[in-house]
């Protein structure tokens, strides 16, 4: 761990000191607040148990399903729209009204056809990722090099060589950066799916937490999601750095 | 690459014009490339030398009159035609290797991956680049990718090399070692050329033949047979009274058509 990632950690440590010390003095007796201390033991209790990870393997299974089904579309249609203007032009108003719906607006529609369970869940998470996905291949397969797509006609490739041969290729670095920014909406969808709807998961279980009166255990979850979503994150960073090199990530992330 | 192995391209250009964005960038080109002959094209900048080499490529349709290769109208780009970018580093794919660059004109052809490879590595050494097959254009100068692309070209096995001032960007040392490259490269495939360029001395060089376009709407207006002997030399073809002769008349001509 390097020096400013210590310095990093520095202040929220003080804090939550300084919480645990005010709290064990003043005898804090709360439904929304619980000391450091008494969060920790909740955690790992619920990771004792099972319950923690069995609800995490339950919210990623949800998030990355929804991920790889509206990402894969959004990745599809973006790509189609990219190359062909025409069906750019005829899809435009229709995508241009979606888009702005909040995923969660869809929550009632999806219960009522799908139930409770996995398919909601994933079909409203895969609407969400698709329109990241959509956007950047297809602004990503609009600005690739007049040039490469010259030679791609000078030496007659064939429609799907040029796609898998340049275009992709080409628009990789920004397809991977959209995947990255969906992971995330994926996982805040899905808790908040959960939380709202969806009895299962990491959103279920802070529900179930909050009505037996256990803050300590609501947090716990709280500092739970917070931990996945980082390594989440952090991981598909690091995915990134090593398929397309240190540069990629360098201008972008911030 | 062996001599007569892809015996050369005819190009005839029949009253070619052509309009774009409602302007006429070329008006009532008429024109025969033989096969084998060598051929450059010059003219004041804007005045439809690109364009010119654009429709010969098929990237371009006429509006008017048709280009004819070998014969048969033009349609569109052909593996027969290889071209040769100006700029290099738009043309090249900067996540290829060389050798992977050089890779994506055979995969085109449908040559089955065993054969490609002894096939690349002849041509990079051909074009003097063996040791770089592993390098990325990025990690290349601009000489060696201009010759990375070249080797790509010479995969096609093409009938015609079109080359867009293909040495435009390079510094005076690399222009001339790549002049007397292509020259030689190109006597022994038997290809046509259409070298387009706007340094005169270039163009009498390398040139069979010197094309001047005068410009707005570009046109034919000067049509030179250049009948220095080859092969050619740096020093001993530039000095010669008839290359001196040539580099006045084209100058002249250039001159006179910016007015």
């Amino acid at each position: 761990m390097n020096t400013s990632r210590v310095k990093g950690v520095l202040l929220p440590a003080i804090a939550l000191l300084a919480f645990e010390g005010w709290a064990q003095f003043s005898h804090l007796q709360s439904d929304a607040l619980a000391p450091p201390s008494a969060i920790i033991i909740a955690l790992l209790k619920a990771i004792g148990d099972g319950t923690l990870l069995g609800a995490t393997v339950d919210t990623l299974a949800a998030a990355f399903g929804g991920l790889a089904a509206g990402g894969g579309a959004g990745l599809l249609v973006g790509v189609v729209l990219g190359m062909a203007r025409p069906a750019d032009r005829l899809l435009e108003v229709t995508l241009e009204c979606l888009r702005p719906i909040p995923p969660i607006a869809l929550l009632p529609i999806a219960l009522i056809a799908l139930g409770f369970g996995y398919r909601m869940e994933i079909c409203v998470v895969a609407f969400a990722c698709f329109w990241p996905l959509m956007v950047l291949s297809r602004t990503a397969v609009r600005s690739i090099e007049p040039g490469l797509i010259e030679v791609s006609r000078v030496l007659e490739l064939s429609y799907l060589a040029k796609i898998f041969k340049v275009v992709l290729p080409a628009s990789l670095p920004t397809i991977f950066l959209a995947f990255r920014l969906a992971a995330g909406v994926a996982l805040v969808v899905s808790v908040t799916v959960e939380i709202t709807i969806n009895p299962m998961g990491l959103g279920a279980g802070i529900m179930a937490a909050q009505q037996a009166l256990r803050p300590d255990l609501m947090l716990a979850y709280l500092v739970w999601i917070g931990v996945v979503g980082y390594a989440l994150n952090d991981g598909l960073f690091v995915a990134q750095r090593l398929f397309f090199g240190p540069n990629s990530t360098r201008a972008r992330q911030k | 690459m062996t001599a007569g192995a892809s015996p050369g391209a005819e190009f005839v250009f029949d009253s070619v014009t052509l309009d774009l964005g409602g302007r006429t960038i070329l008006e009532d080109v008429s024109l025969k490339v033989r096969p084998g002959e060598f051929v450059c094209v010059v003219g004041a900048s804007g005045g439809g030398k690109t364009t010119a080499l654009r429709l010969a490529a098929g990237l371009y349709t006429p509006s008017r009159g048709s280009v004819m290769l070998n014969g048969e109208r033009l349609r569109g780009p052909s593996r027969d035609l290889a071209v040769v970018f100006q700029d290099y580093g738009k043309a090249l794919l900067p996540w290829r290797t060389a050798y992977g660059n050089v890779s994506l004109a055979l995969e085109a052809t449908g040559i089955p991956s065993s054969e490609r490879s002894d096939r690349i590595e002849k041509l990079l050494a051909t074009v003097g680049l063996p040791q770089q097959a592993e390098k990325y254009p990025s990690e290349m100068s601009g000489g060696m990718q201009q010759r990375l692309q070249i080797a790509r070209c010479l995969a096609q096995n093409p009938k015609a090399l079109l080359m867009d001032e293909p040495f435009g960007a390079l510094d005076a040392m690399t222009r001339q070692s790549l002049q007397d490259e292509v020259l030689a490269l190109v006597r022994g495939s038997g290809a046509t050329v259409i070298f387009v360029t706007h340094d005169l001395e270039e163009a009498i060089y390398l040139g069979d033949r010197v094309i001047g376009l005068l410009p707005h709407p570009g046109r034919i207006g000067i049509d030179v047979p250049i009948a220095l002997p080859r092969p050619r030399d740096q020093l001993a073809t530039r000095e010669s009274g008839e290359f001196l002769r040539l580099r006045r008349e084209l100058f002249d001509f250039i001159k006179a058509s910016e007015k």
